[in-house]
Order: structure tokens, then sequence, then C-alpha cells
């Protein structure tokens, strides 16, 4: 796959695969093409040459009124959050809900639900620029989540925000995979978001994150169907699991691990 | 070694980009237009912007419309008073209202209140990345964003337009009551016997096309913001000054349009 703008190609000759109920990390420095990634596989960029298969559908073949339709199958997170800030929490998730005629008295209970999910259900009624940070990324997980798709795309969704509430996101992110066996494609520069969704699991019935080795059925070994995918100058750098991740001798990819 | 580019290859480079913005305006444009044929529409998204254009304009185009009223009056008159006919001065204000000052003035004040406005707010929209959330969730911005925009402003402009032009002819009225003593019945009759259907749908057409033009600029320049922040104030900016010398442009055309057509037809 190629994209590029007028200063020439940012994302070429690039090319992975995501599982369903997997979870590809995509990670890599600012400006390697992590967003842009993202960005192609929902269908909001088109590449210059290439394909973007998302499920069975060729994205980057799809009139922009086909797409239209093809990504209300899709969860997106953006960076910052990306609420729309003239309306209310409440209508940002109910935003899409709305938009599909949905019945307004149907429309409550989801998205009671799906703030009490990101924990932000007193927030209901507030504006966007009365949440702090890491409320607005919670609240856009909250909308990315309303319809219940099969793939969400997080980009860079600890991007900016402190540890204790990058943890809380990261949480999130571990429960909608394990709660809804969502496939996820998550774009960020910091490898312990990574590691996080790779070592550990949420545990539904304990309403607690575990540690992989804690399933009895792994027998202490990791297997969260999370791999990884670095990204070095618009290209796919690195591909592989955690472990093939932790033993690499490369030392670009050494710099993510230091 | 990289190669400096010659003067012919940046100047056939800007032309190219330049033609490049005619066509992405003019596809917007269309695409407003087309919009208003097929599903879904958002009734509620047109309410508010008709609100917002069109009732959060009428204090600026009454007070204004007031003032221009008067001033032309006393202008005319001062020229009409040599004459022994200031009499004639409600004819004159009557038809420069409705023909040419009334839509021409009104559009540029919408234009300096709303196309920056419009052009602010989708630009900001666009640097945090919430017309990509918008199309991210299914929805074409073009139908929530634009279509309602630019229909509020086609709707609400022609009637700020006849509000500017009645209350312009209240301000001359008022004017010439007060400075040259001309008696209120006297200026309304001469200033209504003076004004023919032509003039009326003169002023009714230049106020529809002068709408399209002030909130597709709007809307294009909003949407095509480059560089952040500093990117919103300057599309702003440009908003305000594109549409407005579009504005004056186009007047001249449609008057000569309408002056053809009048000539034909009635």
């Amino acid at each position: 796959m190629r994209l590029g703008f007028e200063e020439g190609d940012i994302v070429h000759g690039l090319s992975f695969e995501v599982y369903p109920r997997e979870t590809l990390v995509l990670l890599g420095e600012t400006g390697t093409g992590k967003t842009l990634s993202l960005k192609l596989a929902a269908g909001l960029l088109r590449p210059r040459e290439g394909e973007v298969t998302v499920l069975g559908r060729k994205v980057s073949q799809m009139s922009e009124r086909d797409l239209l339709a093809f990504r209300r199958e899709i969860g997106f997170v953006f960076q910052e959050g990306a609420l729309f800030d003239s309306m209310t929490v409440e209508e940002n998730v109910a935003y899409r809900l709305r938009e599909e005629r949905v019945a307004e008295e149907e429309i409550e209970p989801k998205v009671r639900e799906a703030l009490r999910f990101v924990e932000l259900e007193h927030a209901i009624d507030l504006l966007p620029s009365e949440l702090s940070g890491g409320m607005r990324r919670r609240v856009s997980i909250a909308r990315a989540l309303i319809t219940s798709p099969p793939i969400v795309l997080y980009d860079s969704p600890t991007a900016g925000l402190d540890p204790v509430t990058s943890q809380t996101i990261i949480t999130l992110i571990l429960r909608l995979r394990d709660t809804y066996g969502v496939t996820a494609l998550l774009a960020t520069h910091r490898l312990q978001d990574g590691m996080a969704l790779a070592n550990f699991f949420f545990d539904s019935k304990s309403n607690r994150v575990l540690p992989n080795r804690s399933k009895p059925e792994d027998k202490g070994e990791q297997n969260s169907n999370t791999r990884f995918a670095v990204l070095r100058d618009g290209k796919v750098f690195f591909e592989g699991s955690t472990e093939e991740l932790a033993a690499a001798k490369d030392s670009y990819l050494k710099r993510f691990l230091m | 070694m990289v190669r400096e580019a010659s003067i012919s290859e940046i100047l056939v480079g800007s032309a190219k980009e330049n033609v490049l913005r005619v066509q992405e305006y003019s596809y917007l444009s269309l695409q407003s237009l087309s919009n208003l044929f097929s599903r879904p529409f958002y009734g509620q998204d047109l309410l508010d912007q008709m609100d917002s254009i069109g009732v959060g304009s009428i204090p600026i185009v009454l007070l204004t419309g007031f003032f221009i009223g008067a001033v032309m009056v006393l202008q005319t008159a001062s020229q009409f008073v040599r004459f022994g006919q200031t009499s004639l001065t409600g004819d004159a204000v009557s038809l420069a209202l409705v023909r040419e000052l009334g839509p021409t003035l009104t559009s540029l004040l919408v234009t300096g209140r709303c196309a920056s406005g419009i052009a602010s707010e989708l630009g900001s929209m666009l640097v945090t990345e919430q017309v990509d959330a918008m199309r991210a969730m299914g929805t074409d911005p073009s139908r929530k964003l634009v279509t309602p925009r630019v229909l509020a402003t086609v709707l609400c402009v022609p009637l700020l337009t006849v509000m500017s032009d009645f209350i312009g002819l209240v301000g001359g009225c008022v004017a010439a009551v007060f400075s040259l003593r001309l008696g209120v019945v006297q200026f309304w009759t001469r200033a209504i016997d003076a004004l023919e259907l032509s003039d009326i749908l003169q002023g009714g057409l230049k106020s529809i096309v002068f709408a399209f033009i002030l909130a597709s600029v709007g809307c294009y320049k909003g949407l095509t913001v480059r560089g952040g922040t500093q990117g919103v104030g300057r599309s702003t900016t440009q908003a305000v000054v594109i549409s407005s010398v579009m504005i004056i442009v186009a007047d001249t055309f449609l008057t000569k349009l309408a002056l053809f057509l009048a000539d034909k037809l009635f």
C-alpha cells in the first residue's frame, strides 16, 4: 500500500493483516504512518496504490457513499477524542444511533450502558469542554462501542495522558476486547500500552485485570491474541509476538524496549 | 542535488493549484445543492442555522439599513434641491435600495458576520478531527454541515434584504420628513410608485446568488483549512475577503443581466 501527499509518499510498502478477535498494536515513533494506517483502514484516506480489505470488502475501491455505510461497522477512537464540542456527552454517544433513526426510547438505555462501561454515567449532561483529557477519551470509547462494532481502531488512545489515566484507558480497551471479543487495531508510540494488552486480560467474573499466566488454560504461557507491528518510515519494520519483540536484537526495536 | 524550480514551473504549478481550488469549490457547491434531492435531510440543523444566520443577523441588518436609507435621502436630496425636485428623493432611494443597496449591503453584512463564523466553525471542527469523526461514523459532512448552512443562508438573506429595504425606506422617510420637510404620504407614494416588478425580482435574484456565494465560500474555506489554529484564522479572513469580492463582482454581471431581462420581458 502506498499513500502520500504533496510532500511525497508517507506510507509505502505497508502491509499487514489483523485476524478476527485479534489485537494488532501498531508501534512507531511520531510520523511513521500509524494514524494514516488507521485512516486507510477506515477508508478515511485512499491509497495511491495497493489495496485495503476490511471485513472482506475492498475499502480502497469503494465509493464514498458505500464507505459511509461501511464505516458504521467500525468504531474509531481518535487521538484527542474528536468529540463534537457543541453537543453534550449524551448527544455525542447517541450520535450514531440518532443517525440510524433508532427510536428515542431505545437510545437512552444504550447510551447509559455505554457510559456505565466507561464509568462516566454521571457526566451524561456535560459538554466536552467540561471534561478532562482522560474523560474525553473514555467518552470517545463509549461513542465508538455504542453500536457494538466488530472492529475498533484506536489512534494513540493514551497519548498525552498521565500514567494513572492511561492505565484506566488500557483497562477499558482490555474490557472491550475480553468482554465483547472486539478485533482491534491500536496505534501507539508507547510500548507499555501494547505490553499491557499482550500480558493482561480482563476477568469479568472478578471484574479485575489479571496477568495472562493466571488463566488456568494458559498454563503459564502468554496468549492474548495480541501481536505487534513496528512501523518505520511508512513501512512495517517488524511484525511478531510479544516474545519475538522482546527478544529482538535490532537497535531500532531496542529503543522501544528500553 | 536538488534542482531549483524555474519561474515558469512555479507559475504553472500555482495556476494548477488555483484551478484545483476552483474545481474543489465548484464540486462542494454542486454537492450542497444535489444533497437537497436525496436523503438524509438534517432538518434540525437547518433550523439551527436559520436561527443563527437569519435571526441572529436581524439587529445589524435593521440598524445599518435604517441609516443607509437616511444617508441616501440626504445625499440625493442635496442634488435634487438644486433643481427644486426634492419630491423625487423617494423614487431614487427606493430604486437604489431595492435594486442595489439592499441586497448588496445585507449580503456584505451577513458575509462579515456569518461567512467568517461558518469558516471558523468548520475549520475548528476539521483541525480537531471532528469532521473525520463524523465521516468515521457514517455521516457525509457535506450533508450535515454544508447543505444546512447554504440552504439556511439562501432562505434567510432574501428575507433579511426585504427587512433591510423596508427599514431603509423608513430611515429615508424620517430623514426626508425632518430634513427636507417632505410629507410622509408623499415620500411613501413616490417610493412605492417608482418600483416595478422587475426591480423587486432583480433585488431578490441578487440576494439569493449572494447568499449562495457567502455560504458556499465560508463552507469551502472552513473545510479546506490547513495549518492548525493559525490556519483557521487565515481561512476565516479569506472567507470574508473572497466572498465580499465575489459578491461585488457578481453584482456587476447580475445587474447587467437583470437590466437586459427587464428590457426584454417587462
